[in-house]
């Protein structure tokens, strides 16, 4: 017998032995972050940036593949009890020694997790993680010029990139309400006298929200630069709208953090087939809360689009894409992201 | 069945504005889950799998006689916690609110033989439904009883002690049998119902690897100890079973819960849906360890009012639906379990034998339920 086949026949039995449970459910107990377990991380410190924000410092489990600079990792916490998903973009270099990881969160209005993190979340918190993902990383080859142009927590995939990849060249545009708002501000500012980098601070409360257009005057050779843009949808479609302008569009690599929701529908009966659940749904309000709010375990993800882990079969009926306004209509084999997908008329969805 | 309907006096009005109580009691509850909720549960899994590991761990050392008694009372106990504060609890959506796929009522999997998916139908389904409703809730005798003077008898129901004397004994293996409607089931032109032969195939499977684990498997891991972990074993199934019978005969069997007609539940609202509940549970009096260990359905009233409120917070609810009850002057049927056991046994007894005279002019309270 090799000593694979020894393996699992000693797992075959652990499990026979753990049955109705799994093995796994008994080694959580004492070692939820080994290798093999579901993927978990441990909050080891919590570090205020600003007023509200902080940053968070994360031992993952055995299992984390590691990140590229710029990617979001999703985060499970448990808030007032319960499980809720978001993706926070990691701030850690690539190389941090100690094996752990960072994210940095805005407390924004409402926000129950990134309230949560900021200002309650306790060292020894376990939390769930999925791998690290996302395309907003830096290229192989690296750019002769760069320009990073963010807006709030946009700064943080950002800081991810100036914290990994030394670049001759770096201009950064950056816009907050106030100097105090500025999250990484210390650290930008040592970069700066440094000579690492050249910093614009915008602040919107006294300067206005950016006019793109300025940029002309802020970055003058901002056409040549390999750009990373991220903060609000204004920005970037403004951005977007403004290299396309000029036929650069090909320099310009965004990232969004909400999607920008242009169509309301007009709604339904969602029928949830393996839970035997129906209820009503209007045309705004995406299909994953209306199951959730209902008490239907829906897979999720992004919870904005980009990572398809909410993808779920549609059995019947329509759903209008809330990005785009496009309708999806029931045929075997089609799966819908319920996190963009609101009922479009009656529909049944299969979870 | 009591001659006299005890809801009489409750005026229409009275009952839905009772059922608007009991719904503020509950949307406040809901509103109130939050983390030291989702603490409480994970911690009693937890403790639960730690006494249930250690247990199993001593009893490898079971010819060793305290061993033996210190391991078959830490895993009697472990069983129990897992079929009544956990199972029970979780298959009813209780904690479904936490989002924790791994402490979800579609995910959940017991130390029982019947499979989870196939006791939430029977029991959260049709017997949470159907409450007390005779020929529509199987839960009233299992079917194989008569615990109400309505039911018909039958020569078969002489020996229903034994029966149910029996059925406390294997009690799992009853569960099985009845989620899977056995008796029903096992007619000719059903037993042939692909929907059934399934059903019943994964009954099959969850029986073996249950047995294959507690009567081959663990008592082979105890080598010179594999007779006394065998006795052990079955000892702490039978403890199980025996405890889960009594504490759920103590719900709906003693003597001053209400039994309903199937034509009283036509048309019923949300306060008679309520009411029904009041009136054809009881509870279990008595300390905390105790309701922990009955998986809190010692406040069987108020579990069968909100199957779906975590059960560490009946206790306070209790405080409050009880004062509803003497408000409504109802009477909230509780007692200690040995003289809930009593009662309900009592009961097994007394209607083994045909009713005592013939009903005559007994009022029909169902229509009185309805017309008031």
């Amino acid at each position: 017998m090799t000593s694979a086949a020894l393996r699992s026949g000693a797992w075959k039995l652990l499990e026979m032995i753990t049955t109705p449970l799994l093995p796994s459910d008994y080694l959580d107990l004492v070692s939820p972050l080994r290798a093999g377990a579901d993927l978990r991380g441990r909050i080891e410190a919590v570090h205020p940036e600003t007023g509200d924000a902080a940053t968070i410092v994360i031992r993952p489990g055995r299992g984390w593949r590691g990140h590229t600079a710029g990617q979001y990792v999703r985060i499970g916490v448990d808030v007032d009890g319960r499980r809720l998903w978001r993706a926070y973009s990691i701030t850690s270099p690539t190389n941090r020694q100690d094996g752990r990881v960072t994210i940095t969160v805005k407390a924004i209005p409402d926000g129950k997790v990134s309230n949560h993190l900021v200002h309650r979340a306790k060292p020894g918190t376990l939390v769930q993680l999925d791998q690290p993902t996302g395309d907003f990383v830096l290229p192989k080859a690296q750019p002769a010029k760069v320009l990073y142009l963010t807006a709030g927590s946009g700064i943080t995939p950002v800081m991810g990139m100036l914290r990994d990849v030394e670049f001759d060249d770096v201009v950064m545009v950056h816009c907050a309400p106030q100097p105090q708002d500025v999250i990484f501000r210390n650290e930008l500012h040592d970069l700066v006298a440094d000579e690492k980098l050249r910093l614009t601070e915008v602040h919107t409360d006294t300067d206005g929200v950016l006019d793109i257009a300025r940029l002309d005057e802020l970055v003058p050779d901002w056409a040549d630069r390999e750009t990373w843009a991220c903060g609000p949808a204004g920005l970037l479609d403004a951005a977007e709208e403004f290299w396309s302008e000029h036929g650069v569009e090909e320099r310009l690599h965004t990232e969004r953090f909400r999607p920008s929701i242009v169509v309301a529908g007009d709604g339904g009966e969602v029928t949830f087939s393996a839970t035997g659940k129906t209820v009503d749904a209007d045309g705004a309000t995406p299909l994953l809360d209306v199951g959730e709010e209902a008490g239907v375990l829906m897979p999720s993800g992004c919870r904005m689009g980009i990572c398809f882990g909410c993808v779920t079969p549609l059995r019947a009926g329509a759903v209008r894409d809330l990005r785009t306004g496009e309708i999806t209509e029931a045929e075997p084999g089609v799966l819908i992201q319920t996190c963009v997908s609101a009922a479009a008329g009656t529909c049944d969805i299969e979870r | 069945m009591t001659a006299i309907d005890p809801t009489a006096h409750l005026t229409a009005e009275q009952i839905e504005e009772l059922g608007r109580e009991l719904d503020a009691i509950r949307d406040e509850v809901i509103a109130s889950r939050g983390e030291k909720d989702a603490a409480y549960i994970r911690k009693v899994i937890s403790a639960q799998r730690t006494l249930e590991l250690v247990s199993r761990g001593v009893l490898l050392f079971s010819f060793f006689p305290p061993a033996w008694l210190i391991g078959t009372a830490g895993l009697s106990v472990a069983k129990i916690m897992d079929n009544m504060e956990i199972g029970h609890n979780v298959l009813h959506g209780q904690w479904d609110w936490m989002r924790d796929p791994k402490i979800h009522s579609t995910t959940w999997e017991w130390d029982h033989v019947s499979p989870s998916d196939q006791w939430r139908h029977s029991h959260n389904e049709l017997h949470h439904t159907y409450t007390n409703v005779i020929g529509k809730d199987n839960d009233l005798g299992y079917g194989i009883m008569r615990v109400d003077e309505d039911q018909k008898w039958h020569p078969f129901h002489l020996g229903q002690p034994l029966w149910n004397f029996i059925n406390a004994c294997f009690f799992e293996y009853g569960i099985a049998a009845y989620d899977l409607e056995l008796g029903k089931n096992l007619h000719k032109q059903r037993r042939k119902n692909p929907e059934f032969r399934a059903r019943a195939k994964a009954v099959g499977r969850k029986i073996r690897k249950q047995v294959l684990k507690d009567y081959v498997i663990h008592p082979l891991l105890s080598g010179p100890s594999f007779l006394t972990t065998l006795a052990a074993t079955f000892t702490a199934n039978l403890v199980r079973n025996i405890w889960s019978h009594s504490v759920i005969m103590c719900g709906h069997f003693p003597e001053g819960v209400q039994v309903f007609e199937r034509r009283s539940i036509k048309g019923e609202t949300r306060g008679q849906w309520y009411l029904r509940q009041m009136m054809g549970s009881a509870n279990i009096s008595g300390s905390r360890a105790m309701h922990f260990m009955t998986g809190n359905l010692s406040h069987q009233i108020e579990h069968h009012l909100f199957p779906d409120l975590p059960s560490n917070r009946y206790a306070e609810v209790a405080v409050r639906v009880r004062a509803l009850f003497e408000k409504y002057e109802l009477e909230y049927v509780t007692g200690p379990l040995p003289k809930q056991v009593f009662s309900a046994w009592h009961k097994v007894f007394r209607l083994s034998l045909p009713n005592k005279k013939p009903k005559v002019d007994a009022p029909d309270r169902e229509q009185e339920l309805v017309a008031a």
